[in-house]
């Protein structure tokens, strides 16, 4: 139990103290574990990280993956991740800001991943979407899409889906959509 | 005539519990006419939130005999409000919550002073929370909640045996509500676990997996979510979906019916939309009165020591029945945000690179590769490569001038531990002490003078 009358004077006395100070930007406890998470990223080498808004800023950063083999091998594809105050009982918003014809990736940059949304929780961390993400480009799934075209040629014909993302990835045209190149 | 009778009897209930001893009072308590007095003149008290909840707390606080109450919320009233926040009426709707809440109790309750703030929490200056003795929440959002604690907890302050100082603690008592749900809970913070030791309470929200609302939607909510996380964004390039805009709901809510229609689904209304979108649980009038009761009565003991307090957590759920359970949780030592955070003496002169070496040495923390936080600043990252390149040039300057010079601040690491053999990750808090630190920035004013 606190003594809240006895101390009623020494409170105005500090609240006095501290009116000279610099107001302070409260930390969250989001960003504390967030700078544990990145301190101990430990990337494959094909991943790299930029933070657009400098290096105090982790809450919102992008990553390029690479992928070293399967059907994308040799683009680069860059993703956005957007982390809230309450992380990590929040999982972080990732989007694909690369056009990419992949079954399990839409036209909007939308990701069907599992531990991004039905299957987060707070034990998973930055490294572990990173790997996710980057698993998705070696074994892209029929079976979990997002786009639908994409991934009933992955299932019925994948030689056709191989040459699809080829033409996809070196810039052109697969059905009615237009893919920036990204290699 | 009649006002000062009503008044008195308003006073003579509280007097029972303020003006004599009992068994059962808190090991503070100091009955008599000072403390119902000092009570009323001194005792300023914050809400947080005006809505259902709110509105109760504050009209159960003003009756409660409490005079400086102040309430903050960010809200607009709005018609659906009507059935539960019972301090606003039709011709309210679009006004700020906060103001016409206050309003309308200090119409109600003679000698309260209501100060109202049309604002979001984050608005205030940490300085403006200081000022209370007691922060009520009656909040919505664990967001909310966390940014409340970690600012009340800001103030704590801890003496070299770790022991609370009692003069920084500041209390909040939160209550919570979901249908027939609902929590009250007092938060001594040093004493009781704080916010942040026990939110894996709260449980995670409920997040359909994309590709079964892209493919396989069973139910009207993943109509809904398919128009409001993936048509959205296909149609409205760039344009960002906000909730409280009246054309957008109706623009999910139509593209959702012609998607319940695609696949046979039925029940998409426009109100299970905004339920869905907004994650809006059902609220329940009587839910909002027993936990504001319960948050009221913390309040009123926490404040005058007239009874023990809750310790420290109380459910109640009237799904079937009637069940109240209190549960005493229990302090994360190594709290983040409300632990006192490892002692360390220094001297002004101590390189951020000498300071990491020290942390691998330190008995009590044995931390290798350490990376530094102060504040919303990085000192320094190990990884990644990128981070790593743009704070290595902090590692030779002293950490006292990296820390702006203040004689005595919390900063957090994260780094290796080993222990018995095993390596494991951890992020910690430490308490950094400048040793002469304060003469040092003495001398400089009085040269800058």
């Amino acid at each position: 139990m606190i003594r809240l009358f006895k101390v009623k004077e020494k409170q105005r006395e500090l609240a006095e103290n501290a009116n000279g100070g610099v107001p302070i930007k409260k930390q969250s406890a989001g960003e504390l574990r967030l700078h544990k998470d990145i301190s101990e990223l430990n990337l494959p080498k094909s991943c790299t990280m930029t933070f657009p808004n400098g290096k105090d800023d982790l809450m919102s950063f992008e990553v390029s993956i690479r992928p070293d083999e399967g059907y994308y091998l040799g683009g680069t594809f860059l993703f956005s991740f957007q982390v809230s105050p309450i992380y990590p009982h929040e999982a972080p918003k990732v989007k694909c800001k690369t056009k990419v014809y992949h079954p399990n990736i839409d036209l909007e940059g939308n990701v069907c991943l599992n531990i991004l949304r039905e299957d987060w929780k707070p034990v998973l961390n930055i490294n572990t979407i990173i790997y996710g993400l980057y698993h998705l480009f070696t074994e892209p799934n029929y079976e979990d899409p997002l786009n639908h075209d994409a991934a009933a040629v992955l299932r019925d014909n994948p030689k056709m889906f191989e040459s699809n993302v080829r033409r996809a990835m070196t810039g052109g045209y697969v059905g009615q959509s237009f893919f920036p190149r990204c290699i | 005539m009649a006002e000062s009778t009503v008044h008195q009897s308003r006073s003579r209930d509280l007097d029972k519990l303020l003006l004599r001893p009992g068994n059962l009072v808190a090991p503070t308590f100091e009955p008599g006419a000072q403390l119902r007095d000092d009570l009323q003149e001194y005792a300023r008290i914050l809400v947080i939130g005006a809505g259902g909840l709110g509105c109760e707390l504050l009209k159960d606080l003003a009756l409660s005999g409490f005079k400086n109450l102040e309430v903050i919320d960010m809200d607009r009233i709005e018609v659906t409000n009507l059935n539960r926040q019972f301090l606003f009426r039709l011709e309210d709707v679009g006004k700020p919550k906060a103001e016409v809440a206050a309003r309308r109790v200090m119409e109600r309750v003679s000698g309260v002073n209501i100060v109202p703030h049309f604002c979001r929490i984050e608005d205030k200056d940490i300085d403006f929370y200081r000022d209370f003795i007691i922060i009520v929440l009656g909040l919505d959002s664990v967001e909310a909640r966390s940014y409340i604690n970690a600012v009340a907890c800001g103030f704590l302050e801890y003496d070299s045996d770790d022991k609370p100082i009692e003069e920084t603690v500041k209390p909040m008592v939160d209550g919570g509500t979901e249908g027939f749900k609902g929590h009250a809970r007092v938060i001594i913070p040093g004493s009781t676990p704080c916010f942040e030791c026990t939110i894996w309470l709260f449980p995670p929200q409920v997040k359909f997996p994309l590709c079964t609302l892209a493919e396989t939607p069973r139910t009207a909510a993943h109509c809904i979510e398919y128009a409001h996380l993936i048509k959205w964004d296909e149609v409205h390039s760039g344009k960002t979906f906000d909730p409280d805009d009246p054309e957008h709901m109706k623009w999910v809510y139509t593209e959702a019916v012609k998607r319940a229609e695609l696949f046979g689904i039925q029940g998409v209304t426009y109100s299970l939309t905004q339920g869905v979108v907004k994650n809006i649980i059902p609220a329940i009038a009587s839910t909002n009165a027993i936990v504001s009761a319960a948050c009221t009565l913390e309040t009123l003991k926490l404040v005058s020591g007239c009874s023990k307090t809750l310790s420290n957590y109380l459910t109640y759920n009237g799904v079937e029945g009637l069940h109240i359970k209190v549960t005493e949780f229990v302090k994360d030592k190594d709290c983040l945000v409300c632990g006192p955070g490892v002692l360390l003496e220094l001297d002004t002169s101590v390189t951020l690179q000498k300071f990491i070496d020290m942390l691998e040495e330190h008995p009590k923390l044995l931390l290798s590769k350490a990376s530094v936080r102060h504040q919303a600043t990085n000192l320094y990252m190990q990884a990644p490569q990128v981070l790593e390149e743009m704070t290595r040039s902090n590692l030779n300057l002293p950490l006292f001038e990296l820390m702006g010079k203040v004689p005595r601040d919390i900063i957090h690491v994260t780094g290796t531990t080993s222990r018995d053999g095993k390596k494991a990750s951890c992020l910690r808090k430490l308490c950094l002490v400048f040793k002469g630190a304060d003469a040092v920035t003495d001398q400089d004013m009085a040269v800058g003078a």
